[in-house]
């Protein structure tokens, strides 16, 4: 009976073996969304220095969890529309790294205020054959109305990437727009970089005693 | 009469500040609105926040939630008063069924029981309806006090204030106390938030307006605002631009 029961174990393990391992463009997306959500906010949970406020911790996780599925390019190039064209690979490499700095940041924030709302994970309504989709999720909150964040993700090689977050209606991309093309239009890409920049460290310093108020 | 030349004086040195980037087809009044805008950032720095602050810390978050709910519950009415004009006549009822359940059931609205059975909270106001009735925004104002808005949600704002149910209260000591505790509610649960738009943005007086104006739309459509044109030039989903909805 014991024998019986282990050779069928061995040969299911034979069998799992054999198969390919489940690869990242697999996961739909809004599977991949669920899954990512609750893994962070359970790590999150279970950490007490991130919950007495480390942010640099809070940010790390956000690194390794999160900004894999992320398409940061494709996010600075929408927030800059047409600017993004004239701009220099160098240029549009320091964007969105600059960009990326800030969304991290402003992501991790958000995540720093989340009390154990709870979560809503709509189903998706998408062909099997859509490459652009949008993730729903709700996040519901006793007394108020629930808050709805919408994931534009489109497919790429290398599995489901997020291009642009939609938070009550409001996308992000798009909010940074007219702020992106104000600096550019004032003072060039090369102006935006520095501006970017210079927000970027200025929040990095948030430790020093003199940080007004 | 000095009052006037006074009121004159700073909307000419407003405007005196006219900045030289091209003005946004949504905001002429930037000028006058980015005055006002750091005459509200002052008070809310100086009295607003400290108080919301300060409450925060003080009162539970158990206490809090009863008095986000109380007030959520007065708001609900005409909420469904909205709705029921929108021609969204099941959630009408539904918010009415809300205030019927959480002022009796729900003790005078501290406990939103109506939404655990189900009965979610909408989000309406009188300048979403005239939005629905096909209302554009106009341009972009930034109120005293008040904050962003435009011209069709300022004048709904001023409906929906009149309207409130809060204006019958009497004494008027007790309805000034009122609106007190519901201005620091709602100001305490946005600390975050507005700490996120500090942060986030490179020029926090446009990145506000522009979350305001696209946050608008899409509760006018209820979340599904038809595609707009400028706020989407990537390239292959051009054709979506063209259909109607």
């Amino acid at each position: 009976m014991t024998t019986t029961r282990s050779l069928a174990s061995a040969a299911l393990l034979a069998v799992l073996a054999s198969l390919p391992a489940v690869r990242a463009q697999d996961v739909p997306p809004d599977q991949l969304v669920k899954t990512v959500t609750l893994e962070v906010v359970e790590l999150i949970a279970k950490d007490k220095e991130i919950q007495s406020g480390n942010r640099a911790k809070l940010v790390q996780l956000i690194d390794a969890k999160v900004l894999p599925h992320f398409n940061f390019s494709a996010m600075t190039a929408l927030a800059l529309g047409q600017s993004w064209n004239r701009a220099t690979p160098e240029q549009k490499k320091r964007l969105t790294e600059e960009f990326r700095t800030l969304l991290v940041r402003t992501y991790a924030s958000a995540l720093a205020a989340y009390s154990e709302q709870k979560f809503d994970f709509r189903p998706l309504r998408a062909k099997p054959t859509d490459t652009d989709v949008t993730v729903q999720v709700r996040v519901l909150q006793a007394g108020a109305q629930p808050v709805p964040i919408d994931y534009s993700m489109e497919k790429t090689s290398s599995g489901w990437k997020v291009y642009d977050v939609m938070v009550g209606g409001v996308s992000l991309v798009a909010n940074y727009r007219t702020e992106f093309n104000n600096v550019v239009r004032e003072s060039g890409i090369d102006g935006l970089i520095k501006n970017l920049s210079t927000k970027n460290r200025s929040l990095e310093a948030p430790a020093a005693p003199a940080a007004k108020k | 009469m000095r009052a006037r030349i006074a009121a004159a004086a700073l909307v000419a040195a407003l405007a005196g500040c006219a900045s030289t980037a091209e003005r946004d087809p949504r905001d002429p009044f930037e000028p006058l609105n980015r005055g006002i805008y750091r005459f509200n950032d002052t008070v809310d720095q100086a009295i607003a926040q400290p108080v919301a602050r300060t409450y925060r810390r003080v009162v539970p978050g158990e206490i809090r939630d009863r008095v986000r709910n109380f007030f959520g519950n007065i708001g609900d009415f005409f909420i469904g008063v909205n709705n029921f004009l929108q021609g969204k006549f099941e959630d009408g009822v539904s918010d009415w069924a809300r205030v019927a359940f959480n002022t009796t059931v729900g003790l005078f609205g501290i406990h939103d029981i109506a939404s655990d059975m189900g009965y979610e909270k909408h989000n309406e106001d009188f300048g979403q309806t005239f939005g629905r009735w096909g209302a554009g925004p106009g341009p972009y104002l930034v109120l005293p006090l008040l904050g962003s808005s435009d011209l069709r949600d300022g004048i709904g704002t001023g409906i929906d204030i009149y309207a409130d149910p809060l204006g019958e209260v009497r004494p008027y000591h007790l309805q000034y106390g009122l609106w007190a505790l519901r201005f620091t509610q709602l100001r305490a649960d946005l600390l975050d938030a507005s700490r996120i738009l500090e942060e986030a943005s490179l020029d926090k007086y446009v990145f506000q307006r522009d979350a305001y104006l696209q946050r608008r739309r899409s509760l006018v459509y209820d979340g599904h605002p038809p595609r707009e044109k400028d706020l989407d030039d990537k390239g292959a989903d051009d054709d979506n631009d063209k259909k109607p909805r």
